[in-house]
């Protein structure tokens, strides 16, 4: 299986149909949200990006959520960056979950965060805020002065 | 191609209730208003000191006290941020803190004093007036740190407290950004001369009236 970056880019186009930024070892992907388990499935198991790294999620504001997410396949030294937009609004998004251990508290950091609703995840809880938390702080529609009585 | 996830195989978390911390602080909020002893000495103490002469031994006592308690001011041992390295550095040997009796103390049950040091985001708010409750009275609160003092730089941040004074009463603060040991030592001594005018008659100042 040859993992190049520039074999990888051709096989993600003749697979998706998207165009794929090749930098380096470094390969940035963005597919529409219906093929975002596709991709993560093509990732591990014809590319070999067996190593997930993180996964995090970009608010435009009005052009709606961004999931990011990089995979790496680490015998090859490739590096795959995978977005989707989730469109304005939208607040689902297929997990990774079932593909990636590792997926688990990043999706639910996401969840925490941004309130993206994952799809399959088995436990889909706030992580890091508490429990009676309202709101998700890192949309760019948060106010940071949301009463949180009695400490702020 | 197609393309077919595997169902996932994660157990669900086992989330057990923290029943017997809350059992906790419902046995010593009902302990506080049940406390018979301190009214009955506090009575005693009245008494004594409304007898002709009498206030010559309370108040000859209370200094003798106050004294003592100024003296063997123990502070809890309670770093939250990077105000806590230059803590470290007031209590190691090169400032060194235990010449004024403070030793620091790994426990709240034999404290006198907190200094809290650092960031208190909201998360860390409910167990930081855990241990204010937990350590015996009279107690002392040094805010130490542009963070404990109203947040600091982090104020318009979404998860920190603005204010360490919101959670519990404060007596001392030090500002800096970290305060050097020479603040935090300063804010100690003053601490120490506010000790030596504490009085146990009046109210002190809750964390509401400081709103």
């Amino acid at each position: 299986m040859s993992t190049t970056a520039a074999d990888a880019s051709a096989r993600l186009r003749e697979t998706f149909g998207v165009e794929a930024v090749v930098d380096g070892a470094l390969v940035t992907v963005a597919v529409p949200r219906e093929q975002w388990l596709p991709l993560g499935s093509f990732a591990m198991r014809e590319l070999g990006c067996r190593y997930f790294n993180w996964l995090s999620a970009i608010d435009w504001k009005e052009e709606g959520l961004e999931v990011v997410c990089r995979v790496e396949n680490l015998d090859a030294g490739l590096v795959l960056t995978m977005r989707t937009r989730l469109g304005p609004g939208e607040t689902c998004c297929a997990s990774l979950t079932g593909l990636y251990r590792g997926a688990d508290w990043m999706e639910r950091e996401c969840y925490d965060m941004f309130g993206i609703r994952f799809e399959g995840h088995p436990d889909l809880r706030r992580i890091l805020l508490s429990e009676d938390w309202e709101g998700h702080p890192l949309r760019k529609d948060y106010a940071v002065d949301t009463p949180f009585a009695p400490y702020r | 191609m197609e393309v077919k996830p595997p169902i996932p195989q994660i157990p669900p978390p086992v989330w057990t209730e923290f029943k017997d911390l809350q059992e906790w602080e419902k046995y010593h909020q009902e302990r506080a208003t049940d406390d018979k002893t301190s009214d009955a000495l506090a009575a005693i103490a009245d008494t004594i000191h409304h007898m002709p002469g009498g206030w010559i031994v309370t108040t000859t006592t209370e200094k003798i006290f106050n004294w003592a308690r100024k003296s063997s001011i123990w502070p809890v041992t309670f770093g939250l941020a990077c105000c806590a390295i230059e803590m470290m550095a007031t209590f190691a040997s090169r400032f060194d803190v235990e010449r004024f009796g403070m030793v620091p103390w790994a426990s709240p049950r034999h404290s006198d004093l907190m200094i809290v040091s650092g960031t208190v985001t909201i998360k860390m708010a409910p167990m930081l007036k855990r241990i204010y409750d937990q350590m015996p009275d009279p107690k002392w609160v040094v805010s130490m740190g542009s963070c404990a003092n109203s947040g600091g730089p982090f104020r318009h941040g979404y998860h920190v407290v603005k204010g360490v004074d919101r959670v519990v009463p404060v007596d001392v603060y030090v500002p800096g950004c970290p305060p050097t040991p020479d603040s935090l030592m300063y804010g100690l001594l003053k601490l120490q001369d506010q000790v030596a005018e504490f009085q146990k008659t009046g109210t002190r100042p809750t964390a509401s009236d400081s709103k």
